[in-house]
C-alpha cells in the first residue's frame, strides 16, 4: 500500500475513535449527539476505502443523517438534565481486569483473523452469478441468494414501525414549525431532485453499487427534509393509504416468494428465466417501503392531524 | 511497512467495539447508552467488511450482512429513543 493511503487511513481510524469517545461520553448531550453524527459521515468515507460504495451510500443516508435527526429529536423532546454522570468504579478492581481482559481478546481476535483462509464465499457467489438476474453480486446475495435474510429484515422495521406507533404521538405534534421562509422553498426545489436520485439508485441496483437500501435511504431523508421544512402528513393519506405504503414492501417481497414455489416447490427459488423481472419487482416495492417506513421512524408515532388528535 | 492489509482498520474495530461496550456498561443516561450501543455496532460491522476483504476478490456477503445490520441498527436506535421518550414522560 502507498504510504500516503496508509496516512490517511491512519488518521481517519484515529478521528473515528476519537469521535466515537466524544460520542459516548462528551460532558454535553447535545455535543455528543453532534460528535456521533461526525463519527457517521467519517465512518462513510472508511466504507469508501473499504471499497464499499452501497455501504457508504446507505451509512450516509442513513448512520449520519438520520439516525443523528433522530437523536437531535428525541434531545429536543427529552428535559435537558442530561449530565455525563458515569457509574463509579475503583480502577484497579474493576476496570484493570476487565481491560486486560479485553486486551487479551483483542489479540486473539486478530490472531484469528490473520490464521483465516483467505478466500471467503466471493467464489461460491462468482460461480452463482448468472443464474442470479442480476449483474451486481450485492444485490444477488440480497435479493436472491439470501432473499430470506433481507425479508426477515423488512419485517424487523415494519415491527419497529408498529412498536413505535404504539408508544406514542409523533414528534411534530410536540414541535413548532420553522419560521424559516428559505427551507421550504430550497425543499421545494430539492424535493424532486430526492426523487429522481431515489428511481436511478432503484435501476441502478440491478449492475452497480446502488439497490432497494440507499434508494429507500434517500427518499427518506427526502421525506424528513420535507417534514421539517413543514409539510405534514395530508390527513387523507394517514389512514389506509400509509399503511399500505408501509407494508407494501414485506407484502410484495411476500407474493414473490410463494409465488415461486408454483414452479419448483422451493421457497424463495426464483425461475432463472423470470429472475430478472421478479428481482426488480421485489426492488421497487421494497425500496418504497424502506423509504416510508424510515420515515415512519424518524416520526416516532402515528401521524396526526393538525388539530392533535389521533386520527 | 510488513504490516498485513487491513491490521489498521481490524485495529479500529476493535477499539470502536470496546468503547461502545464500555460506554453501554458505565454511561448512566439512556440516550448515551444508545449512542454507545451504535459505535458498537460500527466496530462489528467494520470488523466484518475488513474480513470479507482479505481473499483476492471483494466478497459480497459481508457487504448484504452489514447493510441490512444497518437498518436494523436504526430500527433498534428509533425503538430505544422512543421508549426513552416515554419512560421519561411516564416519570413525575
Amino acid at each position: 500500500m502507498h504510504p500516503v493511503e496508509m496516512l490517511f487511513d491512519a488518521l481517519l481510524l484515529l478521528s473515528m475513535v476519537v469521535l466515537a469517545w466524544q460520542g459516548v461520553h462528551a460532558r454535553n448531550l447535545f455535543r455528543a449527539v453532534v460528535s456521533f453524527m461526525m463519527f457517521g459521515l467519517l465512518t462513510a468515507v472508511a466504507w469508501v476505502r473499504l471499497e464499499a460504495p452501497d455501504i457508504a451510500l446507505a451509512e450516509a443516508a442513513l448512520g449520519a443523517g438520520l439516525t443523528g435527526a433522530l437523536l437531535l429529536a428525541t434531545l429536543g423532546r427529552l428535559d435537558q438534565g442530561g449530565r455525563a454522570t458515569r457509574l463509579r468504579t475503583t480502577f484497579m478492581r474493576f476496570s484493570l481486569p476487565w481491560m486486560a481482559l479485553g486486551l487479551a481478546g483483542t489479540t486473539l481476535l486478530l490472531a484469528v483473523t490473520l490464521a483465516l483462509p483467505a478466500p471467503g464465499l466471493d467464489e461460491a457467489v462468482l460461480r452463482a452469478m448468472p443464474a442470479a438476474g442480476v449483474d451486481s453480486p450485492v444485490t444477488a446475495v440480497l435479493l436472491n441468494f439470501r432473499a430470506w435474510d433481507t425479508l426477515l429484515e423488512i419485517a424487523v422495521m415494519l415491527l419497529a414501525v408498529v412498536a413505535l406507533w404504539s408508544l406514542g404521538q409523533d414528534v411534530l405534534a410536540s414541535t413548532p414549525r420553522l419560521p424559516a421562509p428559505a427551507l421550504p422553498a430550497l425543499v421545494r426545489l430539492l424535493f424532486p431532485l430526492f426523487l429522481l436520485s431515489t428511481f436511478y439508485l432503484l435501476w441502478r441496483g440491478g449492475h452497480g453499487p446502488g439497490g432497494a437500501f440507499p434508494a429507500g435511504a434517500l427518499l427518506a431523508a427526502g421525506l424528513v427534509l420535507a417534514l421539517l421544512a413543514g409539510a405534514r402528513v395530508p390527513e387523507r393519506m394517514t389512514g389506509a393509504p400509509l399503511r399500505c405504503a408501509l407494508a407494501a414492501g414485506l407484502l410484495a417481497f411476500l407474493m414473490v416468494a410463494v409465488g415461486v414455489m408454483a414452479d419448483r416447490g422451493v421457497f424463495f427459488a426464483y425461475p432463472p428465466q423470470h429472475a430478472p423481472i421478479l428481482i426488480a419487482m421485489v426492488e421497487i416495492a421494497a425500496g418504497l417501503s424502506i423509504g416510508v417506513m424510515l420515515t415512519a421512524l424518524f416520526l416516532g408515532g402515528e401521524p396526526t392531524d393538525v388539530e392533535g388528535g389521533p386520527s | 511497512m510488513s504490516l498485513p492489509p487491513g491490521t489498521l482498520f481490524l485495529l479500529a474495530a476493535a477499539l470502536l467495539f470496546a468503547i461502545g461496550a464500555h460506554g453501554l456498561v458505565t454511561c448512566r443516561h439512556l440516550l448515551r447508552k444508545v449512542l454507545a450501543l451504535n459505535v458498537a455496532t460500527t466496530g462489528v460491522f467494520l470488523l466484518l467488511v475488513t474480513l470479507g476483504r482479505s481473499g483476492t476478490a471483494v466478497d459480497p456477503v459481508p457487504h448484504a450482512m452489514v447493510l441490512t445490520g444497518i437498518v436494523v441498527a436504526l430500527s433498534t436506535t428509533a425503538v430505544a429513543l422512543g421508549l426513552i421518550v416515554r419512560l421519561q414522560r411516564q416519570r413525575p
